[in-house]
């Protein structure tokens, strides 16, 4: 029926769609969501921290898990325990970056917890709480209540003004750490606030797209635009449309076809994204080497086997 | 069950006792084989830094059990389809290989997700009941049969009799990439391999454990071997110990207190590794060279 209309005629289609408070809160959260996913994401990738990312995100579940196993507030459960790893991820590795194994290692030891919060949580209240499990695990963005979605708003507008507001010389920090740290700029220092903004973002983007889905929004709008520019401004905006564009479309297409969970069509419009780019980059040929790569090559420091 | 089994002061009895269910001395031969192919595995995976892509290949094994459910099909299909699918979209995203290692990094955080996301589409659409979908992430060690210890160790003599095939060039590929390919190894064919290698064992293992338990034991003992010593011998030797030894006790544990395997499991592996990190902390005198870079 809604699917006819839209067909028919799209602005009524998405009018009718807007006048429903369930959707118009995903909307607003998970465009708050998105700004911050696409911008922390671009510095994720060009820092070589996507795994960081992915761990934050299993984090996520067992901080959730942990909260409703002891009933206190969901959020405070997730913020905290995202934060907390994020920090204690960068104190283990040097220059506030920790090696991959370290993050593999202290992750897998989170979801062996998460798992048995889960076993805990399942068992002491019946087969609603295993529902809550999967919510945790793969987002409930149409279950939002208004408070919640400006809630999201806030927060993703605080992480903002402090991603904007370090920008500048975490990009330097980020591209070339040794010239940055002679500079005078605090490596260390930002390579911890930048840790806790993306503690921050996940435990926000696990609320619309769920715990194991959240790397997705962080890695593939990031991807997708250092594939197209090296110019990274104008990478970071294209980062964070291609997230807004996911989360807009991804919702839409749920809306329109109710079987599909807005977290796959989310993920399924950001990976299609991913996969154009790739496609346009490779047949336009432009050497789109990622900045810090062009600058590593440029440097006369070999990165690694590619470059040989 | 109508006595739930009590543990006592006789450790040899308490022992005896976990052989008593045809179910648990199942659950021991599976954890064993699964425990040394992940070891032997995580070894090289550790040593090459692919923790990441490794995993992303453990969990891809939900979306191919997902997709097999709801096509009707057997689940081994979707678990190697999706394995050995994921493998080759790394394999080509590292042998294209311009963009460097934060390239490759986004590629497999996109695919980590789309394939999890995928999963949960599969599962919505089977109409699964969430108890599956759970199994499914987290695994669980009970209702092994006989027949599948048997197709669980034919494919871990497969594999690991690829690895031991591969074993010495992939060795040096994996310490000096460089060196290597000037020698005349085929470094990039061998990355290949090793991806291919990585994910049919762990959607081999997923079956029976779950993506979660996968992952644990490939990185956790040999991240705490790394740690203790450099010579790779001993390394290796090391790394089948620990994950043979915590696999065992978890299920001992998970037998006797019903908590979950992956807990215990982890638990255990995580103790180890943090007694290695704080044992390698206070003997500075020599610092472990870094193995891979």
């Amino acid at each position: 029926m809604t699917v006819l209309l839209a067909v028919v005629d799209p602005l009524s289609g998405i009018g009718t769609m807007l006048s429903q408070p369930f959707i118009r809160n995903a909307f607003i959260a998970s465009t708050a969501i998105a700004l911050i996913a696409g911008l922390a994401g671009y510095f994720l990738v060009l820092r070589g921290q996507v795994f960081t990312g992915d761990a934050l995100g299993h984090v996520a579940f067992t901080g959730a898990l942990a909260a409703l196993l002891f009933g206190i507030d969901l959020r405070a459960g997730l913020f905290a325990a995202t934060v907390a790893v994020a920090l204690l991820l960068g104190s283990l590795g040097s220059r506030g970056r920790a090696d991959d194994v370290v993050i593999g290692s202290v992750f897998a030891w989170v979801l062996g917890l998460g798992v048995l919060f889960l076993s805990l949580f399942t068992t002491s209240g019946g087969s609603g709480n295993g529902a809550a499990g999967i919510r945790v695990l793969f987002g409930s963005i149409f279950g939002l209540d208004g408070g919640q979605a400006w809630t999201a708003v806030v927060i993703a507008a605080a992480t903002l003004v402090v991603l904007l507001g370090i920008a500048r010389p975490l990009l330097f920090a980020s591209v070339d750490e040794a010239v940055a740290t002679a500079r005078g700029v605090p490596v260390r220092v930002l390579g911890y606030i930048f840790l806790g903004l993306v503690g921050v973002t996940a435990a926000e983007a696990t609320q619309a797209v769920g715990a194991l889905l959240v790397l997705g929004l962080l890695a593939a709008p990031a991807g997708a635009a250092q594939r197209l520019t090296a110019r990274p401004y104008r990478a970071m905006a294209l980062s964070a449309s291609f997230a807004l564009l996911s989360v807009w479309a991804g919702l839409t297409i749920s809306y329109a076809v109710g079987s599909w969970p807005p977290s796959f069509s989310i993920l399924a419009v950001a990976t299609a994204i991913y996969v154009a780019a790739l496609t346009w980059s490779i047949l336009t040929t432009a050497p789109a080497w990622p900045l810090r790569d062009r600058m590593r090559a440029r440097g006369g420091r070999a990165g690694g086997p590619n470059e040989a | 069950m109508s006595a739930a089994p009590q543990i006592t002061w006789n450790v040899v009895a308490d022992i005896r006792q976990l052989f008593d269910y045809p179910f648990m001395v199942n659950a021991l031969r599976a954890g064993t084989i699964v425990a040394v192919v992940a070891a032997l595995i995580g070894w090289f995976m550790v040593l090459r830094r692919e923790a990441f892509a490794g995993h992303t290949l453990a969990v891809v094994s939900f979306p191919g059990a997902s997709a097999a459910i709801l096509l009707g099909i057997a689940p081994a299909y979707g678990y190697f389809g999706f394995a050995v699918l994921a493998a080759m979209v790394f394999a080509v995203a590292t042998l294209r290989g311009n963009g460097g290692r934060t390239e490759e990094s986004a590629i497999i955080g996109t695919v980590q997700a789309f394939a999890l996301g995928a999963g949960f589409l599969f599962v919505s659409l089977s109409h699964e009941n969430v108890t599956g979908a759970q199994a499914l992430l987290f695994g669980s060690f009970l209702g092994i049969s006989n027949s599948d210890v048997i197709v669980l160790l034919a494919g871990a003599v497969a594999t690991m009799g690829i690895l031991a095939l591969v074993a010495r060039p992939l060795f040096f590929a994996s310490i000096d990439p460089d060196v290597a390919a000037a020698r005349g190894v085929p470094v990039r064919v061998l990355a290949v391999v090793f991806f291919l290698l990585l994910g049919v064992a762990t959607a081999e293992a997923s079956q029976i454990t779950g993506s979660l338990l996968i992952f644990a034991l490939l990185v956790l003992p040999a991240a705490t071997a790394e740690r203790l010593t450099a010579r790779p011998g001993v390394s290796i030797v090391i790394t089948v110990v620990i994950a043979l030894l915590v696999t065992w006790i978890g299920l001992a544990l998970s037998y006797y207190n019903n908590y979950p395997i992956g807990f215990h499991v982890t638990s255990l592996a995580f103790g180890a590794y943090v007694l290695a990190y704080v044992f390698q902390a206070a003997a500075r005198r020599v610092p472990v060279a870094g193995m891979a870079r």
